[in-house]
């Protein structure tokens, strides 16, 4: 493929103590592509979105980004916010919203910090701020239109039923307009109804907002579905890398799933 | 019962109060942000009171109004305690800001002895009177025997400021990034905000409510010495816990009902257990509701 990857991660590595939790990984996504990453419990998959949104200081390898708009950077060692300020967001596998806001609040945070007026101004309450601040919540509400969660705006998020605040976590990612989108097992603990509805609202997302997505999950259907490939990763290790189909008839995939047989 | 008796000691407790909140609110904010007792903070109201000092004393020796003067001298004790609270966060809390809990509070000691001293050795231990800038409200006249113009003025000012804390957390995009910090630091970073400035923020906000306070009592009071911080900075260390530490209204809660109690023991039971109500209600709010009276109790994961 001719085309530069917006997101390029080369041998990537994450140590802690003796255990190698992410071992020479490389993964390339390109832009408007959906990929998951998959692999047993405990392959390393969380560790290497840490590393990615700079939570962890990755020990080797280099994680570089090519914004569709802006320049190319390399992301070892920036902050998390710094991270989040160059488009990339996620969400967790353990739900992590601000549980005492209201649900348009949790969003309105992610969406404050992609403008800019200075603490004065918002003391001051500026016309301009006031402005600025009106323009957040409308776009805040919108985005909680996309994903359908406008009736419970003014509830607090931690009142949401369960498949709302997986959604919630996903709307708040996106209200800072990333160019990359990562999902820590979205699908973890929803009934199949919330799950083909999670397919829908992800492939629209895509679609409508321009942006890539980087998924975690154990749910194999909703693998299948929705990416175009598939990156499976064992102890750290990357063992396979393919279209879903590939991925489904890959021995050493399965082998590490399901483990060895014997009498093969 | 005398009703003018009770009024004035009504009076003189939520002008305590006040003062106490205004420090409180400071322990409140930045413990509900980095989980830090901050016992640098009265040290913070004191060098308040002592800039005001100061500066009022230099100035007076001018030809200046002396409303103008206390103005002036409230602006800059207010801006120059705030840039020490943004100091010592830098120099003595954000370091270990990864280290075990006990070694900032450590820390935040060291900084509290370390500013008494430095005061005590650039100021004297006497006591050091402040100017009377100000001059008698008349409108207050009907009033005086029990709301004095400095009790007013107290009274006055604390309400403003809780009335602006209130927007600036609310309402602003500083107040939702200082609500999201404390709920979950690490999220907080992951959509954008750059916890830093806002754990100086916190800090410069909570050193500039304190040193309000410490411009407030010195006026009021007309004497300090380099020991008012110690005992104001336990006193509103403890209305905080009263009231749940973590929690703003809490804080200011806990302020008042520390204030009317010590003025009404001191009024009706004797003036010599003054010190001695507040640690009384800090054991009782130890052993009934150890998470304050507005805190949240903190579930224990199983």
């Amino acid at each position: 493929m001719s085309e530069v990857p917006i997101l390029e991660v080369n041998d990537l590595s994450m140590v802690f103590g003796g255990l190698r939790a992410v071992d020479s990984v490389s993964l390339k996504i390109n832009k408007g592509e959906i990929v998951a990453l998959i692999g047993p419990n405990g392959a390393g998959k969380t560790t290497f979105f840490n590393c990615v949104t700079g939570v962890y200081v990755p020990t080797h390898g280099e994680i570089k980004i090519n914004p569709p708009e802006g320049k190319t950077a390399i992301l070892n060692g920036l902050k998390p916010n710094t991270i989040n300020e160059k488009g990339l967001a996620r969400t967790f596998q353990n739900i992590r919203l601000f549980s005492s806001m209201t649900v348009l609040e949790n969003v309105m945070i992610g969406r404050h910090q992609c403008l800019k007026s200075g603490i004065l101004s918002s003391i001051l309450r500026t016309p301009k701020q006031r402005k600025e601040e009106l323009k957040v919540l409308e776009d805040s509400y919108r985005i909680l239109e996309k994903i359908g969660l406008e009736e419970y705006a003014n509830d607090l998020a931690c009142n949401l039923p369960y498949g709302g605040q997986r959604r919630l976590e996903i709307a708040r990612a996106m209200a800072t307009d990333p160019f990359l989108l990562l999902l820590d097992e979205p699908a973890a603990g929803m009934n199949p109804q919330e799950t083909n509805d999670l397919v829908v609202l992800i492939q629209r997302l895509r679609k409508e907002d321009n942006i890539s997505i980087l998924l975690i999950e154990h749910d194999m259907s909703l693998v299948m579905t929705l990416s175009e490939r598939i990156y499976v990763v064992d102890y750290g290790k990357m063992i396979a890398m393919g279209s879903p189909l590939e991925i489904k008839n890959n021995s050493q995939v399965i082998k590490a799933y399901l483990g060895e047989d014997i009498d093969a | 019962m005398n009703l003018e008796y009770f009024f004035s000691l009504f009076l003189g407790g939520m002008t305590r109060g006040s003062i106490y909140a205004l420090i409180a609110l400071g322990y409140t904010m930045v413990y509900g942000i980095i989980k830090l007792i901050n016992f640098a903070h009265g040290e913070i109201y004191m060098i308040g009171a002592f800039t005001a000092l100061i500066i009022g004393g230099a100035l007076s020796l001018t030809s200046m109004n002396p409303v103008a003067i206390f103005i002036i001298a409230a602006i800059v004790a207010i801006v120059y305690s705030a840039a020490y609270g943004y100091t010592i966060e830098k120099i003595a809390y954000k370091p270990l800001r990864n280290a075990p809990r006990l070694s900032a509070l450590i820390s935040a000691i060291g900084v509290s002895i370390f500013l008494q001293n430095y005061v005590l050795l650039s100021q004297t231990s006497d006591f050091l009177p402040f100017p009377n800038l100000l001059p008698e409200f008349g409108f207050l006249k009907p009033v005086e025997n029990f709301l004095s113009t400095t009790q007013f003025l107290i009274l006055l000012s604390t309400a403003v400021v809780m009335i602006l804390l209130t927007i600036l957390i609310k309402f602003t995009k500083m107040g939702k990034a200082m609500r999201a910090t404390a709920q979950d630091q690490q999220m907080a970073q992951l959509v954008g905000i750059n916890v830093n400035r806002v754990i100086s923020m916190t800090f410069i906000i909570g050193s500039a409510t304190a040193a309000l306070g410490g411009v407030l009592i010195t006026t009021h009071i007309g004497q300090i010495n380099f020991y008012i911080g110690f005992i104001a900075g336990i006193k509103a260390f403890v209305a905080a816990v009263l009231g749940g530490i973590g929690s703003i209204p809490g804080a200011v809660l806990g302020s008042f009902v520390l204030g009317l109690t010590e003025s009404f023991g001191t009024g009706y039971i004797s003036s010599d257990y003054e010190d001695a109500f507040a640690f009384i209600i800090l054991i009782l709010i130890l052993i009934f509701k150890p998470s304050g009276l507005l805190g949240r109790k903190e579930n224990e994961k199983v």
